[in-house]
């Protein structure tokens, strides 16, 4: 346990980005609405060393209560647009919109018209937009840093 | 017994296994796959009479699912299949849908669609006694983006498209298996340097999924330590998949009919170095997990699946493997280049958590040793050439990291009559809801976690 602690931290050393400059505080909840898995597997990764989220004051929470930002994923589909809604309904305010990925922004769709209602901005305020297919864990990290240190 | 069970039947005696069924002909008409030891598929036809069939569900519980599909998608009828719940629509009334489950002091936990963590979109309804798991009903589809119907009309060649995005975890695999399925239409086989491009982008899959799944293990009972480390060596994994091909996940690199990846020397040498240190890491952290008591206490004797559940059900993949069945697609790839392929199994093939988990860490080393020979040589790009009968209906079948899948295409004139995905995930979800029952519901995460499968390909 203490050589895979040990090895982490070499890691975190070799590989992570930048310390921040100053304090920061985002927490953030995800809701898929439609997504091909790929950005999950990217942003499950900003938890990980070379990307280290928490580092930053960052931190995915299990509900939308307790979220300043919803990141959505993948073009909503019908079947995840009353959830969808509903996320965003319990969210405290203020709160942001994220759109995830090339899907959530509605690049390139594929799929039938009947089982599809669109991008996330047909749906939801759209604050930021993270283009990718998928964002890689750095891009989606720099993204949120960016909403983050913006003017309120 | 009606001609088409009575097929069926038989196929099975002979040591056949079901992979597959579907809808087709806009309902007219349907198809079960079966597969042949030696990796052939033959398709088992039955005409719909007043918008029915007769089930076999009784004979290949495996194709509850997929009869279930059929009857949402096409209105097809099922004789025999009773009841017939529905499975991609999603019916309000939850009598209708979940299996009734009653007694003192029985109730049912909602979990869904939204999940607490970074996870796809699925609803779990868990019947529960206290703690006790009694019985799970799975609803999934909330991802249904119609990926199949869409694709029908399109040219087999933009056609796979549809089969890559229906799941970027099993990316390679979709698209190999539809590409597979195309060339048998066209007629076309692939030359050797041709499977060897395919094969390695394969493998490069598996390697940083099976990695993703250790990982993913390790978080179903909250060991942050070991999700860290096999999180960062997935990640590693993939910006490897990145210099040699230019995408994370392998994205668009198979087409119908050729390859267009090259890989000159030094990119060579440099993945053969990248994935021996990857191996290296992997092994070290690995010894760690075996040495963690808080982690492998929670493993054995959990989410337990018989061999004979596993056959019964239609398990395929790791979660097979781990339950004793030697079975990988691998082992019969003519189109790829997996000569002499043999399945990995554990001494110790209890079907647990346990074994899920060990089944992947033992498949990582062939995996890597496979790479590293494949990887020998730089790479040319490739095409297909004409070899064998075109056939009238084309049919892939590829292992993923998830287990065996299926792509059936049938052509209309030169482009998409039906297009059917069936992968592993889709078969494996079904195993899930039966190895959760009768474990505790702090555990169902963990039981979850040791499959691993994706919502978005089963969903499609």
């Amino acid at each position: 346990m203490l050589t895979l602690l040990r090895n982490l931290r070499a890691l975190r050393r070799e590989t992570a980005l930048p310390a921040p400059e100053r304090g920061r505080s985002l927490t953030i909840r995800h809701v898929d609405a439609g997504s091909c898995n790929g950005c999950e597997h990217e942003l499950v990764l900003i938890s990980s060393p070379p990307y280290d989220l928490g580092r930053l004051g960052f931190g995915i929470v299990a509900s939308p209560r307790h979220a300043d930002v919803l990141l959505v994923s993948g073009a909503v589909t019908t079947r995840m647009l009353e959830p969808l809604r509903a996320a965003y309904a319990s969210m405290p305010e203020p709160r942001r919109v994220v759109a995830l990925g090339d899907c959530a922004l509605g690049c390139a769709l594929l799929g039938l018209q009947s089982e599809i209602v669109g991008p996330v901005e047909d749906v939801l305020p759209v604050d930021l937009r993270i283009p990718g297919c998928p964002p890689s864990p750095a891009a989606i990290l720099e993204a949120l840093i960016e909403l983050c240190d913006r003017p309120a | 017994m009606s001609d088409y069970r009575a097929r069926i039947a038989a196929a099975l005696q002979e040591g056949r296994r079901f992979a597959g069924l579907h809808a087709t002909a806009g309902g007219g008409l349907v198809r079960a796959a079966l597969v042949d030891p030696d990796g052939s598929v033959e398709l088992e036809s039955v005409v719909a009479i007043d918008g029915a069939v007769p089930s076999i569900v009784d004979l290949v519980p495996a194709a509850a699912w997929d009869e279930r599909e059929a009857a949402d998608l096409y209105g097809l009828g099922f004789d025999g299949h009773q009841p017939l719940r529905p499975l991609v629509d999603h019916d309000p009334d939850l009598a209708r849908w979940t299996v009734p489950v009653r007694g003192v002091e029985a109730y049912q936990v909602a979990v869904g669609p939204i999940h607490a963590g970074v996870i796809e979109s699925g609803h779990f309804r868990i019947h529960v006694v206290g703690e006790l798991i009694l019985h799970l009903d799975v609803r999934l589809f909330y991802k249904h983006r119609g990926l199949e119907r869409a694709a029908e009309g399109r040219t087999l060649e933009d056609g796979i498209a549809y089969a890559m995005r229906a799941c970027a975890a099993c990316a390679v695999t979709n698209s190999v298996a539809y590409a597979h399925a195309c060339e048998e239409i066209l007629g076309l086989r692939p030359d050797t340097e041709l499977a060897r491009a395919r094969t390695i982008l394969l493998e490069l899959e598996r390697t940083w999924s099976h990695l993703n799944d250790i990982g993913a293990i390790c978080a179903g009972v909250g060991l942050a330590a070991g999700t860290a480390r096999f999180g960062a060596l997935a990640d590693r994994a993939r910006r490897l998949n990145e210099l040699l091909t230019g995408h994370r996940f392998l994205f668009r690199t198979v087409a119908v009919g050729g390859s267009s990846l090259e890989l000159d020397a030094r990119l060579v040498a440099t993945a053969r170095e990248e994935l021996a240190a990857i191996g290296a890491e992997a092994r070290s952290a690995w010894r760690e997990l075996l040495f963690n008591a808080s982690l492998q206490d929670r493993l054995p004797g959990i989410g337990s699946v018989t061999r004979e559940a596993a056959r019964t059900l239609g398990a395929t993949g790791p979660a097979a493997r781990a339950s004793g069945l030697a079975e990988d697609a691998r082992t019969a790839s003519p189109r790829l280049a997996y000569a002499g392929f043999t399945a990995a199994t554990l001494s110790r093939h209890a079907g647990d958590v346990q074994a899920r988990l060990e089944q992947r860490a033992l498949e990582l080393l062939p995996t890597l040793a496979l790479l590293d020979e494949l990887l020998g040589r730089p790479l040319a790009a490739a095409a297909a050439r004409p070899g064998g009968e075109p056939r009238p209906i084309g049919i892939g079948r590829v292992e993923s990291p998830r287990g065996a899948t299926l792509c059936i295409v049938e052509p209309d004139g030169s482009r998409i009559g039906r297009l059917r995905l069936r992968t592993g995930s889709y078969a494996n979800w079904p195993v899930v809801a039966h190895a959760a029952a009768g474990e505790l519901l702090p555990d169902f995460p963990l039981v979850n976690k040791s499959f691993e499968l994706c919502y978005a390909c089963v969903d499609r």
